[in-house]
Parts: structure tokens; sequence; C-alpha cells
């Protein structure tokens, strides 16, 4: 009896921790203008989800991420520019919610490093080169 | 080759590998603070959510008189464990409002009559586009509004008894 009542809770937690509204109209449903679903779906492609937070809302199942879908693609289809959504979106949870780092005081490294890697191993190949040849 | 160039590159290696293996160490957090605290309320109209209640406009908010905004649903059960400390905090004198998030009427009016019902107002946030607005990333989640309609503080999670006291002090301070 008691394994069962466990099992039972095992499978019923879940269910109520979604709510029991259907999920919004455009959540799953793609525009019906192929150019702005497209930009749509860049978009949504490269914001996460902030309840499975390794996946992008795209990807996600989570209500939440739904939600977020419909609120790209109505956004998208009243003639918003999807960096502005963008913007919108970092603007409430930080730039971690997208997927496409900005260029800023934390992040700098990242995307200089690669550049500075470069030159110091083209420099070291320059000074093994002549060392050889002498 | 001179002694510290010979070092320099193990030196460099337990460097990386200490900073690398603290990274790993360190215990992931996955709350998301909202970046609109110190802003104001973004402008939103919502509509009743249960007959009998009024529902909730950001304008509701900037009448001079601080609240508590709580952001819950009746399909939540944090919110339910939450819910004796909302009352406490509406005792004390603290103005409640609701955000009921992709919520039925129905619901949301057992949940009330079985928890009792602290909000003065609650709004239907039926596709959690509110909720996103406040940058709030789920229910259970409170707001300190002051009376000018500014965000001061985010309750990530449910209210518990120890937070009573620290959030009716922050709205009383609140002007």
């Amino acid at each position: 009896m008691r394994r069962l009542l466990l099992a039972l809770a095992l499978v019923a937690a879940p269910v109520l921790a979604d709510s029991d509204l259907p999920p919004a109209p455009l959540a799953n449903t793609q525009l019906p203008d192929a150019k702005q679903e497209a930009e749509a779906k860049a978009l949504m492609v490269t914001i996460r989800c902030l309840v499975c937070q390794g996946q992008s809302i795209a990807d996600s199942d989570a209500e939440l991420a739904g939600d977020m879908r419909a609120m790209v693609r109505e956004r998208i289809a009243a003639g918003e520019k999807p960096e502005a959504i963008r913007a919108w979106l970092v603007q409430r949870y930080g730039s971690w919610v997208s997927y496409e780092p900005p260029f800023d005081r934390v992040t700098w490294a990242l995307w200089v490093a690669p550049i500075l890697f470069l030159v110091v191993g083209a420099l070291i190949a320059r000074t093994s080169f002549r060392r050889r040849r002498v | 080759m001179t002694g510290a160039t010979k070092w320099a590159p193990l030196v460099l290696f337990i460097l990386l590998g200490s900073a690398l293996t603290y990274g790993l160490a360190k215990p992931e957090s996955n709350t998301i603070k909202s970046k609109m605290v110190g802003v104001s309320v973004p402008s939103f109209t919502l509509p009743a959510a249960v007959p009998g209640v009024p529902g909730l406009s950001s304008s509701d908010l900037a009448t001079g008189r601080p609240h508590l905004v709580n952001v819950f649903g009746s399909w939540c059960l944090p919110c339910m464990a939450e819910a004796p400390q909302l009352k406490q905090i509406a005792d004390a004198g603290v103005p409640v409002v609701g955000i009921a998030v992709r919520d039925k009427p129905e619901a949301l009016q057992r949940f009330l009559s079985r928890y009792g019902n602290p909000f003065g107002a609650i709004g239907a946030d039926d596709a959690s586009q509110v909720m996103m607005a406040m940058g709030s990333s789920g229910v259970p989640e409170s707001f300190v509004v002051d009376g000018q309609g500014r965000i001061l503080q985010q309750q990530i999670g449910p209210v518990n008894p120890e937070d009573v006291a620290g959030i009716v002090a922050a709205v009383k301070a609140a002007r």
C-alpha cells in the first residue's frame, strides 16, 4: 500500500507542477507568414528557457517556454524587430537569457582570447622556425 | 632555459586546473533575479481572475500606497504553502494584490475558499505575459512595490514564516 502511494505521488507531483490551462494559441502554431515565422524561429532558438535552463524556448516543453514562444510570435506578427524582443527580455532577465553573448565588461575575454592565442601561436611558430634554419 | 620559464607552463596549468575545478565544484544557482528591481512596474491591465475580486492594473500600484504583489497560481504547491504567511502580511495592514498565472476561475475560487483570500485585487495573467514583463520566472514570487509603482524588492519562491517580518517592514518603510 505504501509503495503504491509512493508510486502515485511520483506520478502526481509533476502533474501538479503545471497549470491546467491549454497552451497559448501561438505557442505551438506557426505564423501564417513564412518570412515572419522564420524570423521568430531564428530568435526562439537563441532565447534560453527560464525553466529548463539548458534548452532554448524553441526546444523546451515547459509551459513558460510555450508562453515565451507565443509572446515572440505575437510581437513578430505585430511588426516588432527580433532584436528589440531580445533586448526586452535581456532588460528583464539579464543577458543570461540570450544564447548570443554580447561583447561587454564580463564577456570581452571570451571574444578576445582566441585572437590573442592566434597571435601568440604565430609568434611561437615564427621563433621556432627561425631557430631551425640556423 | 632559465628556471622561471621552465616551470611557468606547469604553474599556469595548475592555476588553470584549480580555477576550473573550483568552478565545477561550486554549486550552480538557478534562481533568476529580476532586473526590474529598482524600476517602475511595466504598464499592464489584467482582467479580474475571479468574480467578486477586482482585476489588477499597473495604475493600481501607483496610487501612493506601497503594495506586495504576489505572482501565484492555484495549481502551484508552494503557493498553497505560503498562503498563511500572505494572510499574516495582509492582517498586518499591508495591501496584498495577486497576479494569477495561467489559472481557471473555478480552480482559483476553490483555492481562495480553501486557503483564504488575502488579496485586494487579482489579475488573470493567462499567458504569463505580465509575469514576464515583471522579470519573474516562476510561481510563487512576490514583489514589494512602493507608492509610485517602483519595484523595491523581489522574493523568489514562497514567503516562509521567517520572511514575514522583513516583508512587512519593507512595505511599511516604502512610500
